[in-house]
């Protein structure tokens, strides 16, 4: 996934730094990830993604994409 | 008990005791003890997948969705701004509008931003979010959020985790007297008898995560406080004797010698 040159594009995932093939949509990026998409909320520049956009969403250098799901919480933990 | 059922918002559930999930050892051990709650509506966090490490498995292949109902929390949003962003996201991630709404006011205390609660509340109606406030023992607040729209209310008994009981049973007792809306007693409990003595105070439910997770044994605890839980609600249904200062005899005078 670690894609260079030309057909690169540098991204933020969950607020890591990543570098990936030029035009990867949200779904490939989570396949690329290892996410299995009906757990999952995207979040991409702020706004909620529909699951039905994540086919077709293609990513653009510098996007913010916030990938979330459930964990064990009663309501203690702090974000 | 079976024909003892809990409705919010037109849905039934059955148990009225609901669990957290957090601070588990492991999920084989949530999973445990769920199950031996009893509980059918257990809470959850919404926070951002590990993508550095994809080994970790996943809460929802322990905790079936279709057998329980997952209620995601905003716990650890301390504004209006965080509480409707991850209440959006909850929703974008499952199945349900449901969300418990939390928007904390202090980290020391935990306790809710009440006045930022209302507000989010307010968002989250709107959009159509089945809003169940995680609020403070204060029965003004707790009226102001079903006149809003709010179909439950859940009062904490006592700072999040901190196992100290219902605080303020007169302020509990106003709150069921006057709020006309299903009471969930939220956070604080520490042991079967708090959770019992709020359902006999008349509560519709008692939530709670540490006082379970944080037992010694927890699935046992968990099977405690299922009973507990049970015991308290039926005690209410049945009504208690008053308090009386002085003795009253049980056995007959009439036939002694």
């Amino acid at each position: 996934m670690l894609a260079r040159g030309l057909d690169a594009m540098r991204i933020q995932v969950n607020g890591e730094k990543r570098t990936l093939a030029a035009g990867v949509t949200v779904a490939g990026l989570l396949t690329e990830l290892d996410i299995r998409p009906d757990r999952v909320a995207v979040e991409l520049n702020l706004s909620i993604l529909d699951r039905s956009e994540f086919e077709r969403r293609s990513l653009q250098e510098g996007d913010r994409i916030e990938i979330i799901s459930f964990i064990g919480g009663g309501a203690r933990e702090r974000a | 008990m079976a024909d003892d059922r809990l409705t919010i918002a037109g849905r039934e559930f059955k148990s009225r005791l609901w669990v957290g999930t957090g601070k588990y050892k492991d999920f084989v051990e949530t999973k445990k003890a769920i199950e031996a709650s009893g509980a059918d509506v257990v809470t959850v966090a919404v926070r951002r997948v590990n993508i550095t490490d994809r080994s970790k498995e996943n809460l929802l292949d322990y905790i079936d969705p279709k057998k329980y109902t997952i209620l995601p929390n905003t716990a650890g949003c301390y504004t209006v701004e965080d509480a409707v962003r991850y209440s959006r996201l909850a929703r974008a991630a499952g199945v349900s509008d449901l969300v418990k709404l939390e928007v904390i006011g202090d980290e020391k205390t935990l306790f809710p931003d009440t006045a930022g609660l209302i507000e989010a509340a307010k968002i989250l109606i709107k959009e159509g979010f089945v809003v169940l406030p995680y609020t403070n023992d204060d029965p003004i607040v707790a009226k102001k959020l079903v006149d809003i729209g709010c179909p439950a209310v859940m009062p904490l008994a006592a700072p999040i985790g901190s196992g100290l009981g219902i605080r303020n049973p007169y302020n509990l007792k106003i709150i069921l007297e006057t709020v006309k809306v299903p009471i969930i007693v939220d956070a604080g409990v520490g042991t079967a008898s708090d959770a019992a003595l709020a359902m006999e105070y008349g509560a519709d439910a008692v939530l709670m995560n540490t006082a379970i997770a944080g037992a010694k044994d927890p699935i046992m605890m968990a099977e405690a406080m299922k009973y507990a839980v049970e015991a308290g609600r039926l005690a209410y249904k049945a009504g208690r004797i008053p308090r009386k200062l002085y003795a009253t005899a049980s056995s007959p005078i009439e036939g002694m010698l």
